[in-house]
């Protein structure tokens, strides 16, 4: 009798034991992730915010006159200056994006698939001049790419070219190149963890039913691994779009981009309101890009099986 | 079938070494050129001599700016490291409504384009008053640190066996206790990797510093000034394989580390299971 009430009541206990327990289980998880994340809140949300009022505000001379007005939009889409800037800025980042994950999608396929027990070698080796100064890799490829370059030097040497060209700096070939020598890594390691992720024996019965090794990799592998190479494009794009030092060092007066823009009306020009308008369309577009791309890529992958 | 094979056998390894020679070598010249005796960067090398780094401890200007960034590293790695942690622990230990949200949020300076964040940073802090100081780049730093302290310490607190935490609960210990006697010292390697890893984003990291900087510029603002003089490379250079050299040998004691946090989680949980 005793017994039978006790398995009854245990249950309920058990339950609002549980219940409580799971509650302050969620307190402690919000409690102890409340520090970073008000860090971030101040330090990120609110500032972004702050930026998308400046862009909706106007500024003569130092003061801010806080009217709503659309006039610093009118100026960042019309103005042939800041259009031209913005979309050449995009074009750079398109571009460097789909180099840096075509370039990039072998090496963690490699690593990937047969790197066999030095996988962890392999990807230590990649990131290591990632870690170096950004500022100095983009200076090194000023010295690579010069009039009196590396690559210059190199090629008359070989008797390819008989004077230094002047193609190879101070353009957007020389910034798509730097960039994509920058990011290289950020691409890698996407990629590589969706290839780890592939169910091997899928690739096995596959061979087993008699499918070569492209079709193999055409059917399996590379559609398996998209979300990789999603988050690699993305990971790619949307910082690239915003860089101002390699455009400004290798970039010459052809390669300036829309940061460059920016970054002139935080200082020199000081016309925040302006600078703001300007950091927000940027944003608003390359975000419709990278959306384009991924439903694009998305719907490729759909095709291809 | 088995031609095909081989072909991409021997095309993926040759790709790959071709492709980390590309990876390496911007970073390789750095070295070479710095011993070079002639100051403007260019083949054939004219002879080799170590005047360009003999000449570093002689710019007050540089000693000034490494100090500064020793500072600022110093303290974005402490703050983002702290904060990782108490982040990652959150994250792996407990389950709550908008995880995912937060964790989001707090990962998004990576896939930001930096010069948007640090402007936005600069416009808040201009606004409350704040003057531009090193504080204020330890701040921005701090901001770009955490998701990489978060992604080595998230892997070196998942995986690690929690019925030991469970155990040292059960045996009357408190939570703080458990923490600090059990938790702790299984996580120290994955710790100290996030902050050698902060400590060189920070040494590293230009756009912040640069706009949110006051009159005390870091080691990589104070490079980006040098960069106008063609007369200043070489020492630019000396100065650069330096920082490469530092970077490289805090990262391969963090990567160490890190691996060995792994292995050791990873081994109690596997003899308790």
């Amino acid at each position: 009798m005793t017994a039978a009430a006790e398995g009854q009541a245990t249950p309920r206990i058990r339950r609002a034991v549980q219940k409580s327990l799971l509650q302050s289980e969620q307190a402690q998880g919000w409690a102890l992730i409340s520090p970073t994340f008000l860090f971030a809140l101040v330090l990120l949300v609110a500032p972004i915010l702050v930026v998308i009022a400046h862009s909706f505000w106007t500024q003569d001379y130092l003061t801010i006159d806080r009217t709503f007005t659309l006039e610093q939009y009118r100026i960042a889409l019309t103005e042939p200056i800041y259009r031209d800037l913005l979309l050449r800025s995009l074009y750079v980042s398109l571009l460097v994006s789909v180099f840096t994950v075509v370039l990039a999608y072998p090496i963690a396929y490699f690593i990937s698939f047969h790197g066999g027990r030095r996988k962890g070698l392999w990807l230590f080796l990649i990131t290591i001049p990632f870690w170096t100064s950004y500022l100095l890799r983009v200076m090194s490829w000023k010295v690579i790419l010069g009039y009196n370059g590396v690559l210059n030097s190199g090629l008359m040497g070989l008797g390819v070219i008989d004077e230094p060209s002047t193609a190879l700096l101070y353009n957007t070939t020389a910034v798509v190149i730097t960039l994509t020598h920058a990011w290289a890594a950020f691409a890698i390691l996407p990629i590589y963890v969706s290839l780890e992720k592939v169910d091997r024996t899928l690739i096995e019965a596959a061979t087993d039913l008699g499918d070569g090794p492209l079709r193999r990799f055409l059917r399996i592998t590379l559609p398996l691994s998209v979300p990789g190479i999603v988050s690699a494009l993305l990971i790619v794009m949307i910082p690239t779009v915003g860089d101002f030092v390699t455009p400004r060092l290798v970039g010459g007066k052809d390669g300036v981009m829309i940061a460059n823009a920016i970054q002139a009306q935080f200082g020199k020009a000081s016309n925040w309101p302006l600078g703001a308008a300007l950091s927000v369309t940027t944003m608003a577009v390359v975000t419709a890009m990278a959306a384009a791309s991924v439903f694009i890529i998305r719907g490729a992958a759909r095709l291809a099986r | 079938m088995t031609a095909m094979r081989k072909l991409l056998a021997n095309w993926l390894p040759a790709y790959a070494f071709l492709y980390i020679a590309f990876l390496y070598l911007p970073v390789l010249l750095l070295p070479v050129f710095s011993v070079n005796a002639s100051p403007i960067p260019k083949f054939p090398l004219t002879g080799v001599t170590l005047d360009w780094y003999a000449g570093l401890p002689q710019t007050p200007a540089l000693l000034d700016a490494a100090w500064n960034s020793l500072v600022v590293g110093v303290a974005a790695s402490l703050l983002s490291t702290l904060l990782g942690i108490c982040a990652a622990r959150a994250i792996t230990r407990y389950r709550f409504p908008g995880r995912r949200a937060v964790s989001g949020l707090i990962m998004a300076p990576l896939v930001l384009p930096e010069i948007i964040v640090a402007i936005s940073l600069l416009l808040v802090l201009l606004q409350l008053g704040l003057s531009l100081s090193l504080f204020t780049v330890v701040l921005g730093h701090v901001l770009i640190c955490i998701p990489y302290s978060m992604t080595v310490l998230t892997s070196g607190f998942e995986g690690f066996d929690r019925s030991l935490e469970e155990a040292s609960a059960d045996l009357g210990e408190s939570a703080f206790g458990t923490f600090r006697r059990v938790t702790l010292p299984m996580v120290a390697p994955a710790i100290v990797s996030s902050l050698l890893v902060s400590f060189t984003i920070s040494l590293d990291e230009f756009v912040m510093a640069f706009f949110l900087t006051g009159t005390d510029p870091t080691l990589p603002v104070y490079v980006w000034g040098q960069l106008r003089f063609a007369a200043k490379l070489p020492g630019v250079l000396a100065l650069g394989t330096l920082l490469l050299a530092a970077s490289f040998l805090l990262l391969t004691l963090a990567e160490m580390l890190r691996r060995r946090a792994e292995r050791r989680t990873k081994l109690t949980g596997g003899v308790l299971a």
